[in-house]
């Protein structure tokens, strides 16, 4: 028996070596509760993928389980701590990254894990959001941004593009949205990606960095709600709303470049694409140091 | 070798459209929960992984076979 289980895991670790990663089976089994598959989300729905690119970026940065909290807001993304086999704080709506705070604050040593929806971090949550980013505390804070409320049946979010149809919105949407990542940019967050998950290593990496990043990590990835999004907006069927994605979204360099270099009427139309990419990445203190020196300072 | 776990499939079609080598197939017959999940077409697939990362579900395993 003893041979047999060194037999598997000299398996495991060839495989690990020669691929990169460990398939979704020894996933399931190490790190998600068992019993609780499959999940609860819709057909085509990217929080899945979400939860399995963040398992998998864990994994190659070796993360200790035992030290490391998930925390959530409320939402659709808000239910993926549940499904995953370490200690987690479901909070109530929006206060997720308060929650963080504190929890950080108290235990410097834990890793502290978000995931969030673009209602619950940007919406209701907007406030914590900013502040938790101008602390730079050292979280790492992964916000699934579906362009819309999809747990409740579909009502305009902060991020709704312009023009686009909602359960509160049928005749299109008036109001400019907001972009996530350029508010954590500018509010002191010190990693900032964004990605669409029709790309699903270069979303992995900037996961990954961002949990070894100190300070506040900011991952926005744009997820496809193909219940109550797509409905609405006649986008069509899974394949087309993927491409619809690549349609919409631009390399951050290359976006540069056009706006640049690029001649007028076509900077008009490259203007409303979204930029993803590494976006920002710098060195600063967080918020567990500077007190930390500050306790130096005044200690007695 | 492609594995699919039917049990978890729901029928996204995610893996058979973006298969960059057209390796999966609807099955004809239908899973407990009414869709169809995807089957391998043999000898097409390269183990590049995509449809594992992409699936949302849990449900493909891609092993790699000994060559022999």
């Amino acid at each position: 028996m003893a041979e047999e289980q060194k037999f598997e895991t000299e398996e495991k670790v060839e495989r690990k070596q020669k691929t990169g990663m460990i398939n979704a089976k020894e996933l399931e089994e190490k790190y998600l509760r068992k019993g609780m598959m499959p999940h609860i989300f819709c057909t085509g729905c990217g929080i899945g993928t979400v939860l399995g690119l963040t398992l998998r970026a864990m994994e190659e940065i070796d993360m200790d389980l035992d030290n490391t909290v998930f925390l959530s807001g409320i939402g659709c993304s808000s239910r993926l701590p549940g499904y995953i086999d370490v200690d987690s704080l479901h909070t109530t709506h929006g206060r997720a990254l308060a929650f963080a705070t504190g929890v950080k604050i108290t235990n410097p040593d834990l890793n502290v894990v978000i995931f969030t929806g673009d209602g619950d971090c940007i919406g209701i949550g907007g406030n914590h959001f900013i502040h938790a980013a101008r602390r730079n505390i050292d979280i790492t804070v992964i916000a699934v941004n579906n362009y819309i409320y999809g747990m409740t049946g579909g009502q305009v979010a902060p991020t709704t593009p312009e023009g686009d149809y909602a359960t509160t919105a049928p005749h299109g949407n008036v109001e400019p949205p907001f972009d996530m990542s350029e508010m954590a940019m500018s509010a002191g967050a010190t990693y900032v990606a964004r990605w669409d998950l029709t790309k699903p290593v270069q979303p992995m990496k900037s996961i990954k960095e961002g949990l070894e990043n100190k300070g506040m990590s900011f991952i926005e990835l744009l997820s496809p709600c193909t219940t109550a999004y797509a409905r609405q907006n006649k986008v069509g069927d899974i394949q087309e709303f993927w491409e619809w994605y690549d349609d919409r979204t631009m390399l951050a360099e290359e976006y540069e470049f056009e706006e640049e270099f690029s001649p007028m009427e076509e900077w008009e139309e490259i203007k409303e694409k979204m930029k993803i990419g590494v976006l920002k990445h710098e060195e600063k203190k967080s918020l567990g140091e500077r007190m930390q020196e500050k306790i130096e300072e005044v200690k007695i | 070798m492609i594995e699919v776990n039917e049990k978890y499939c729901k029928g996204c079609n995610l893996c058979i459209e973006f298969c960059p080598r057209d390796a999966l197939e609807p099955a004809e017959e239908l899973n407990e929960k009414g869709v169809h999940p995807p089957v391998e077409v043999e000898d097409r697939c390269v183990n590049c992984h995509l449809c594992e990362l992409i699936c949302p579900d849990f449900a493909i395993i891609v092993e790699e076979e000994e060559e022999v």
